[in-house]
C-alpha cells in the first residue's frame, strides 16, 4: 500500500526526522496561511501517488503571495496521468547545498532488511545505480545480529557501519546526524511493517543541517492488519472500484483492455490463460482470479463484476480443480444464468476434482465444456471476433 | 526368496528429490479446517502421517494420527522429519521457527499472507539452521507414488522421468496433467511459492534434480517479477546438463506498480516475460509459448 507524501511527511516528523517546514492544503486560504507561517519562497508540491509528477508540471515554486495564488489554481486544475490533484503540499524552499540519496527496505533474494544511500541523490539515482553503482552503497541489518534493530540499534561509531557512512558522507561533522537520521528511518521501517522508506533527496540546508526535502513510504499488504493506523491512510481514488468490489468478494481482478473475459483459479494460471489468448489472436479483457476454495456464491460475484465491461464479447472460464470442486464452480455458473443477464457466450474449461459432475450439471442446462485449455481458449477468442 | 526379491526389487526403485517413502510427516494446523482436510488427502495418496500439532490441543487425535503441543514432543514421540504447516498467517512464522528449533529437516509452509517482515526472520534462522524451507504460499512437492505434502491433487501426477519446478500453483497441475496426459511421468515436482521471500528458489531445486539419477529432463515454470530465473539462467549454463523446457507466465499481465527508486537500485534487472524468457533461451533451456506445448519437447528430450 502506498500513502502520499504529505502523509509521509507526518510520519517523519513522528518519529523525529527533520523536514522542511508546512504542511498539506486543499484550499487556497489554507495555502495562504501556510505560506505565512513557513515565509517565502515556498514549494507548492501536488500530491499525486503516480510517478512523474515533476515532469507533469506537478510541483511550483511560489516568491510572494501573488504567485502562490496563480500557481495554486494551476496545479489544483492538473490532471497528472488521469488522477486529478485534491492535496497540495506547501512547504518552505530549502537552500540546497548537496542532495543523498537514503532508504531502507526488502532485498528478497538476501531475505534481509538493507539500508541503501548514495551521495548522489536527486531525480537521476536510477541512473546512478546503473552507470555507476560503485556509488551506491548497502547494508544489510540481519548481519547485525548483536544489534536490536527494531529499535534503530546501529553500530555507530565502528564497522561496519562506520565504513559506510563515511563511504557515503565523507564531512566527518554529517556523519553523526546522518546515522541518527537512519536509526529513526529503521526503527520507523520495523514499526509501521513498511516494505519502503525512502528520503530523495535528502539536503544539507543553507544552515548545513539535514532535511527530508522528500518522503516516500509503502507498506507490505500482508502486514496491514497489525497496523489498523496505517489502513486508515488509504486513498480510495486510486483503488479502481470494481477491484476494490471483487477485493471484498475476495477474488483478485485487474481490468485491462480486450474484449475475452476471464475466469481462471490461481494467478499463475490466471495470467498463462491470458497469454494464450494472445498467442491464439485473442486480447484478454481482464485478470481474474477466484482463488483457492471457490464456492458458487464467488463465480457468481465474478461474473457479476467482469459483465460491467461492455466490451466483452465473450467469457472464459478456466478452472484446474484441486481444492477448487469444479461442482462448485458448474453450480455458481448456473445460479448466474438464473440471477444474471449474460449477453455474451460462455466458454467452459474445467478439469481436475469432481469434473464429471461438474460437466453433467452443465450438459443438463446446455452449456458445453472443454477439458483442453488450448480449444477452450480458441473458442473463445473465436467468439469475441 | 522373497528378501531376495525384494532387494533385486528396491534396485529398480524410482528416486526422486526432498519426500519418498522415508518422509515422515507431521502437520501444523491438523485440527483446522484446511489441515485436516489436506491431511486425510494425504493419508489417502500414501504419505506416512505420524503426527499433527495444534498447540494446546495435545492428547487429541485426528482420524488416527495423534495431536501434540509442540512439535519437538511431535519429533521426539514419532520420528517425524519433515512438517507441512496450514496454520493461520498470522501464526505461521512461530510455526517455521519451531520447526527449525526442533531441528526438522524439511519443512514446506502452504500458508499465504505472511507479512515480509516475518520472513525475514525466518530467513534469518534458517541461515543459521540445516532445516530446509519451501514456501510459503506454495502447493507443495510430491514424488508421485511415494508421497505427497501439500495440497495438490494427486491423481494427476504419476511417476516417470521429469522434475517439475514452478513458482506457481493451478499452473503446476497445468503442465503436470498434460505431461501425464502424454504419459510422461514425474521424479517430483516442486511448487516454490509466490511470496518475496522463501526458503528454496530454483537454482536449489535445480540442483537437486541435477544430482537426482532417475530425473532425465526438467519443466521450469516461472513468473513475471524478482530476478529468481535470471539467476536460475546463470546456474543452468554452467551448471546443468540434463535437458530444461521452459515457460514464463505473464507476457500479457498489466505492469507492476512501481515501488519507489530502491527496488530498481537493488536489482536493475529486467523482470518481465519477455527479458527472462530471452535469458533463459540464452542459457539453452528450450521456452515453450504454452503449457501444452511442454509434452511433445520433452518427449523429444527424453528420446
Amino acid at each position: 500500500m502506498k500513502i502520499h507524501e504529505y502523509q509521509a511527511i507526518e510520519i517523519f516528523k513522528t518519529a523525529g526526522i527533520p523536514v522542511a517546514g508546512g504542511r498539506v492544503a486543499v484550499n487556497l486560504p489554507e495555502a495562504q496561511a501556510i505560506a505565512q507561517e513557513t515565509g517565502f519562497p515556498v514549494v507548492l508540491k501536488s500530491q499525486v501517488l503516480v510517478g512523474g509528477r515533476g515532469k507533469a508540471g506537478g510541483i511550483k515554486i511560489a516568491k510572494n503571495l501573488e504567485e502562490l495564488n496563480k500557481n495554486f489554481s494551476q496545479l489544483k486544475s492538473l490532471v497528472i496521468k488521469g488522477y486529478s490533484v485534491d492535496h497540495i503540499l506547501i512547504v518552505r524552499a530549502l537552500e540546497i547545498k548537496k542532495e543523498f540519496y537514503a532508504a531502507v527496505t526488502i532485498d528478497n533474494i538476501q531475505g534481509d532488511v538493507v539500508v541503501i544511500a548514495s551521495s548522489a541523490g536527486g531525480v537521476d539515482i536510477e541512473d546512478t545505480a546503473k552507470k555507476t553503482p560503485e556509488k551506491i552503497y548497502k547494508y544489510y541489518l540481519q548481519a547485525q545480529k548483536e544489534i536490536d534493530v527494531r529499535q534503530g540499534g546501529l553500530p555507530a561509531g565502528r564497522p561496519p557501519w562506520s565504513d559506510f557512512i563515511k563511504a557515503v558522507f565523507p564531512d566527518p561533522s554529517h556523519q553523526e546526524p546522518a546515522t541518527e537520521i537512519f536509526q529513526k528511518l529503521i526503527k520507523l521501517f520495523y514499526q509501521y511493517d513498511c516494505s519502503l522508506a525512502e528520503i530523495n533527496p535528502l539536503v544539507i540546508d543553507g544552515t548545513g543541517k539535514f532535511c527530508a526535502a522528500d518522503a516516500k513510504i509503502n507498506f507490505d499488504d500482508n502486514a496491514l492488519y497489525r497496523h489498523p493506523e496505517v489502513q486508515a491512510l488509504r486513498d480510495l481514488k486510486y483503488e479502481d472500484p470494481d477491484e476494490l468490489e471483487a477485493k471484498k468478494n475476495e477474488l483478485s481482478f485487474v481490468k485491462m483492455e480486450g474484449n475475452v473475459g476471464c475466469i481462471v483459479n490461481g494467478a499463475g494460471l490466471a495470467m498463462a490463460t491470458m497469454d494464450v489468448i494472445k498467442l491464439l489472436g485473442g486480447d484478454p479483457a481482464n485478470f481474474l482470479d477466484v482463488g483457492g476454495s471457490s464456492s458458487p456464491k464467488k463465480v457468481l460475484n465474478a461474473l457479476r463484476i467482469i459483465l460491467k465491461n461492455k466490451k466483452i464479447k465473450s467469457i472464459l472460464i478456466n478452472i484446474f480443480g484441486g481444492i477448487t470442486r469444479c461442482d462448485d464452480i458448474a453450480r455458481g455458473i448456473l445460479q448466474a444464468q438464473k440471477e444474471l443477464v449474460i449477453p455474451v457466450p460462455l466458454v467452459v474449461r474445467l478439469t481436475g476434482t469432481n469434473e464429471k459432475e461438474a460437466k453433467e450439471l452443465l450438459a443438463q442446462n446446455k452449456i458445453s465444456t472443454f477439458s483442453s485449455m488450448r480449444e477452450a481458449v480458441r473458442r473463445a477468442v473465436e467468439l469475441a471476433r | 526368496m522373497t528378501q531376495e526379491l525384494n532387494q533385486n526389487l528396491s534396485l529398480f526403485k524410482k528416486m526422486s528429490i526432498l519426500i519418498d517413502e522415508n518422509t515422515r510427516l507431521l502437520v501444523q494446523g491438523i485440527t483446522g479446517r484446511d489441515g485436516s482436510f489436506h491431511a486425510q488427502k494425504m493419508q489417502e495418496y500414501g504419505t506416512k502421517l505420524v503426527a499433527g500439532v495444534t498447540p494446546g490441543k495435545g492428547g487429541q487425535d485426528v482420524f488416527g494420527i495423534p495431536v501434540f503441543n509442540s512439535v519437538l514432543e511431535a519429533k521426539q514421540k514419532t520420528q517425524a522429519n519433515t512438517a507441512v504447516i496450514y496454520v493461520p498467517a498470522k501464526f505461521a512464522k512461530d510455526a517455521i521457527l519451531e520447526d527449525i528449533a526442533a531441528g526438522i529437516e524439511l519443512v514446506i509452509c502452504i500458508t499465504e499472507g505472511i507479512p515480509v517482515l516475518d520472513m525475514v526472520d525466518v530467513k534469518h534462522a534458517l541461515n543459521k539452521s540445516k532445516t530446509r524451507l519451501i514456501g510459503p504460499n506454495c502447493p507443495g512437492v510430491i514424488s508421485p507414488g511415494k508421497s505427497k505434502v501439500g495440497i495438490m491433487p494427486g491423481h494427476i501426477h504419476q511417476p516417470g522421468p521429469v522434475g517439475v519446478v514452478s513458482r506457481s500453483g493451478t499452473l503446476t497441475y497445468e503442465v503436470v496433467y498434460n505431461l501425464s496426459s502424454n504419459n510422461i511421468g514425474q521424479t517430483s515436482c516442486v511448487g516454490l511459492g509466490g511470496d518475496p521471500i522463501i526458503g528454496t528458489r530454483f537454482v536449489d531445486i535445480l540442483e537437486l534434480f541435477m544430482n537426482d539419477p532417475e530425473t532425465r529432463a526438467i519443466v521450469m515454470v516461472g513468473e513475471i517479477g524478482g530476478e529468481d530465473e535470471q539467476i536460475a539462467a546463470q546456474f543452468i549454463k554452467s551448471k546443468v546438463t540434463k535437458p530444461v523446457v521452459g515457460f514464463i507466465a505473464g507476457k500479457t499481465a498489466p505492469q507492476g506498480k512501481r515501488m519507489g527508486h530502491a527496488g530498481a537500485i537493488i536489482s536493475s534487472t529486467d523482470t518481465t516475460a519477455e527479458s527472462k524468457i530471452r535469458i533463459l533461451k540464452e542459457a539453452g533451456v528450450h521456452m515453450v509459448d504454452s503449457p501444452d506445448e511442454i509434452p511433445q519437447i520433452i518427449a523429444q528430450k527424453l528420446k
